[in-house]
């Protein structure tokens, strides 16, 4: 019956033009409530100081908050209203929830929006894609089938398999449509949490401090620098160090692909290159980096605590998290399997592996890097304003 | 098994200082906690900040708050219902114990918005007191100290005033020496009763009090110490820590959240719409513990704090959205209040407004004239709607009866001190603070006196004398002072 009675609030306030909050928004507002009448947890995170500008909790201020949360399990286990007792109050839990929603109803085209149900199914079908697509491309051009592929002597060089350009037009396309999708996703974010978080606009120093929280992961240091929680209530760096590696093992690949590009077209300096050259240092440590990254990363995630996080999303986040290990350590095989006949597979296996993260990158994970740099980028707007709540206890 | 050279029955924060002193000194320690491990840590775990002395500003504390204030302070609150030797000393133990909390993974901040009025004299938990309580658990286990949970202990044996054994889900458990910290009997809803007693009206007003802590302090240890033991109490069984909280929240553990911090800006009518007290008679963080005995004595232990739109904005949001309505007979009818009596009282209060100029961070020149009771400040007509109120009930914090005890903590009886029997925390908190509150300073007597229980637990099962707390703050002064 209630069900019946809220839907039809549900479907009354939709035809009066006013904005109906999903059940996990709605959770999210019960708990900020009850959380706002608290206020225990304020120097845990920006989620905390943020809550307390405000009174009532609308969707904008609901998106805001989720993407501002960081998972880092802090105020949940500090939380004297946590599961057992009847106020039921997870809010690393509820943020998680409305935040994969967000990143659905935000995903541009919206229809793509449906892939992060069906994130298993949605990775291993583009993993899947992009293997078939370079093994299929090298059996052609290679000449001889799949079998030719092996032993295939290709003298060190990629590019006598697949030709410098040819790569380039696949690629390209599938990057470029990723920048855009991900900067239309993020753009109406801003739109719309923008008005929620005082309107003013971006400032340097709003960006700089933004930035910074982004960059040394401030929100996972617990607030007092001993780190974030895990598999219990005990602190822990460990979730803050393996994710910096990822992200800047991730960043150095990046940088090692990009300098290689300015190498071939502004020098015409062409590829293989080898140690010491900067694009394989680069490459080379940036893969490492990568591959312990996510090692780490993935154990830390098979050993969260149950209460953590929104488990629906687990394989969003471990699909990921093994994505960018197929990549990185594909790519340093690559490396080490120069000689060996095994080289053309390895490499229709990188590619590949590359296209799938590439290809999903705006319907996947990768998407809260990009969320939640927006959202630390309000917060630190919003912070620099008078607040807007003058409480008389002050 | 050998016998544990100290048993700790209780898991709150004095008792987990006892246990952390005590295996420090080199004890062996079993510390038995009643509740499950979820709700372990009792009442400090919906506590937030440590009443702390200090000569100058220390990390997070801005300014000085020197002994001789907080005495004064202590002194107000209790009414002199306190001992003087006990209390300084626990006010010197609050400045110099900060270090050795960090030490076991306690972290300090800044106060909390709405929590600034005690900026100068609180230092607040990072993450309120449930995360205190997880790190002292984190380094009891860490340094070998046994826990157990779900781990009542329902009598001891005492001969001669030593202790020999504790009974806990029918096994008997010795130890050369124990500490009792296992609360106080705020959640035994038949003492209370028989505490409370009936009233005029032939209501049992505490059937209608909420706790606003943990289910798990039923004094069942504290009555048999009294009862059977006959050790040397302390207070008065009807005292207790209570404030006016919204009358839905939970039977147990609604904690800090509950309370309605709107009672100075409107007014408070009982259950026959009358008001009874001056709303407006200081700050609500000095009045917020006079408004629980209040409500207790109305009929039904409930009132309604009403406010206008004017309000809002200006207190603390609560936890649950108060009763709206749109005119002030339209509110007191979804509160359930007589409506006439209602508008007769509101229409009277309204004219007998003398608004000057509203200031809610200072005792304002807004009062009443001509009506019964005044209002002293912040009075301003409730006129603005949306109108809305919050029904109260009493919320028991803590009761203050408890065993008396002296500087090295022992249980004592027929004023004689155990050897080896020692007591802290709300089970002798009693003895500083015999009524009244001010924040934080419960977890300042139960770190105190948590802490010198433990030291002499240890000492006592080396047969050593114990120490007075006395000692252990001069040690800690000159280890401060050494490496200041």
């Amino acid at each position: 019956m209630q069900t019946l009675e809220a839907l039809t609030r549900d479907a009354q306030a939709l035809a009066n033009g006013e904005i109906v909050l999903s059940a996990p928004e709605t959770e999210v507002a019960r708990q900020m409530q009850i959380c706002n009448a608290c206020r225990y947890c304020e120097g845990f995170c920006a989620v905390f100081p943020a809550m307390t500008r405000r009174l009532e909790f609308g969707k904008a201020d609901i998106h805001f908050l989720a993407n501002l949360c960081h998972n880092c399990g802090a105020c949940l286990h500090a939380c004297q209203y946590a599961p057992p007792h009847e106020f039921a109050v997870n809010v690393p839990q509820a943020m998680a929830q409305v935040r994969g929603q967000t990143y659905a109803d935000y995903a541009w085209p919206p229809a793509l929006g449906r892939l992060y149900q069906r994130q298993g199914l949605t990775l291993s079908l583009a993993l899947a894609a992009g293997l078939a697509l370079f093994l299929v491309l090298g059996a052609v051009l290679q000449g001889g089938g799949l079998d030719a592929l092996w032993g295939a002597n290709l003298g060190g060089n990629f590019y006598n398999l697949f030709p410098h350009n040819l790569l380039v037009g696949l690629f390209a396309p599938v990057f470029l449509f990723v920048v855009l999708a991900l900067g239309l996703g993020v753009r109406r974010f801003w739109r719309d949490v923008t008005p929620a978080t005082s309107g003013a606009p971006l400032s340097a120093p709003a960006t700089a401090e933004a930035t910074d929280a982004v960059l040394r992961l401030k929100y996972l240091d617990g607030g007092h620098g001993d780190g974030c929680h895990n598999e219990d209530d005990a602190y822990t760096l460990s979730r803050r160090r393996f994710h910096h590696l990822t992200f800047y093992g991730f960043l150095l690949c990046f940088a090692a692909t990009s300098l290689a590009t300015v190498y071939h077209y502004a020098f015409g300096w062409a590829a293989p290159y080898d140690l010491p050259s900067i694009p394989k240092l680069l490459g080379a440590v940036g893969g490492v980096l990568l591959m312990l990254g996510t090692a780490g990363l993935w154990h830390l995630n098979r050993t969260r605590h149950a209460l953590h996080g929104d488990a629906a999303q687990k394989p969003m986040d471990l699909g990921f998290i093994a994505l960018l290990f197929l990549v990185s350590s594909s790519g340093l095989a690559l490396w080490l399997a120069r000689g060996t006949p095994a080289l053309a597979l390895l490499l229709c296996l990188h590619l590949g592996a590359v296209m799938a993260l590439f290809a999903t990158l705006p319907y996947g994970k990768f998407a809260h890097g990009i969320f939640r740099t927006a959202a630390l980028l309000r917060h630190a707007v919003e912070k620099r304003q008078p607040n807007p709540i003058g409480l008389g206890a002050d | 098994m050998a016998d544990v050279d100290v048993l700790v029955i209780g898991g709150g924060n004095a008792a987990l200082c006892a246990a952390l002193m005590a295996r420090e000194a080199g004890a062996s320690v079993l510390l038995l906690e009643a509740a499950p491990r979820a709700w372990r840590g009792g009442n400090s775990g919906h506590t937030r900040n440590l009443r702390c002395m200090h000569d100058a500003p220390q990390d997070v504390l801005v300014e000085a708050y020197p002994e001789e204030e907080y005495w004064q302070d202590l002194l107000k609150v209790t009414g002199g219902l306190t001992n003087e030797h006990l209390a300084r000393l626990v006010i010197r133990a609050s400045s110099h114990c900060r270090d050795w909390m960090r030490s076991h993974g306690v972290h300090f901040q800044p106060p909390l918005s709405g929590a600034l009025h005690v900026a100068r004299t609180n230092a607040f938990f990072m993450g309120g007191g449930k995360a205190l309580v997880n790190a002292y658990y984190r380094s009891a286990e860490k340094l070998g100290v046994e826990v157990r949970y779900e781990a009542p202990v329902d009598r001891i044996e005492i001969d001669n005033g030593r202790f020999i054994a504790a009974h806990c889900n029918g096994e008997r458990i010795t130890a050369k020496t124990c500490v009792l910290a296992a609360g106080g009997f705020e959640s035994n809803r038949e003492w209370l009763r028989e505490a409370w007693g009936q009233n005029e009206r032939g209501e049992w007003p505490s059937d209608n009090f909420l706790i606003r802590g943990t289910a798990y302090n039923k004094g069942v240890l504290l009555k048999h110490l009294l009862d059977d033991h006959g050790a040397d109490r302390i207070g008065d069984p009807t005292q207790a820590h209570m404030v006016a909280i919204d009358a839905r929240a939970p039977l147990y553990d609604g904690g800090i959240c509950t309370r309605i911090d709107c009672v100075s800006l409107g007014v408070v009518v009982n259950r026959e719409a009358e008001r009874f007290y001056d709303e407006g008679e200081d700050f609500w963080p000095k009045r917020y513990a006079i408004w629980g005995r209040l409500v207790a004595q109305q009929p039904g232990q409930i009132g309604y704090s009403i406010i206008d739109s004017k309000a809002i904005g200006r207190f603390m949001p609560p936890v649950f959205p108060g009763v709206k309505a749109d005119s002030l007979p339209e509110l007191a009818q979804k509160l359930g209040l007589p409506v006439e009596t209602f508008m007769r009282t509101l229409d009277a209060y309204n004219a007998a407004c003398r608004v000057g100029r509203f200031d809610h961070t200072a005792l304002d020149d807004c009062h009443t004239e001509g009506v019964s009771p005044a209002k002293t400040h912040w009075a301003r007509p409730i006129d603005t709607g949306p109108f809305y109120g919050y029904a109260l009930k009493p919320g028991v914090t803590f009761t203050y009866l408890g065993l008396h005890t002296d500087d090295t903590a022992a249980v004592r009886f027929g004023n004689q001190p155990s050897s080896n029997l020692f007591v802290a925390g709300e089970m002798m908190a009693g003895n500083v603070l015999g009524k009244g509150y001010t924040a934080g300073v419960g977890m300042s007597i139960g770190t105190a006196f948590g802490r010198i229980a433990g030291v002499n637990a240890a000492l006592a099962s080396k047969q050593a004398p114990a120490q007075s707390l006395q000692t252990l703050v001069a040690t800690e002064m000159k280890a401060q002072h050494a490496n200041a």
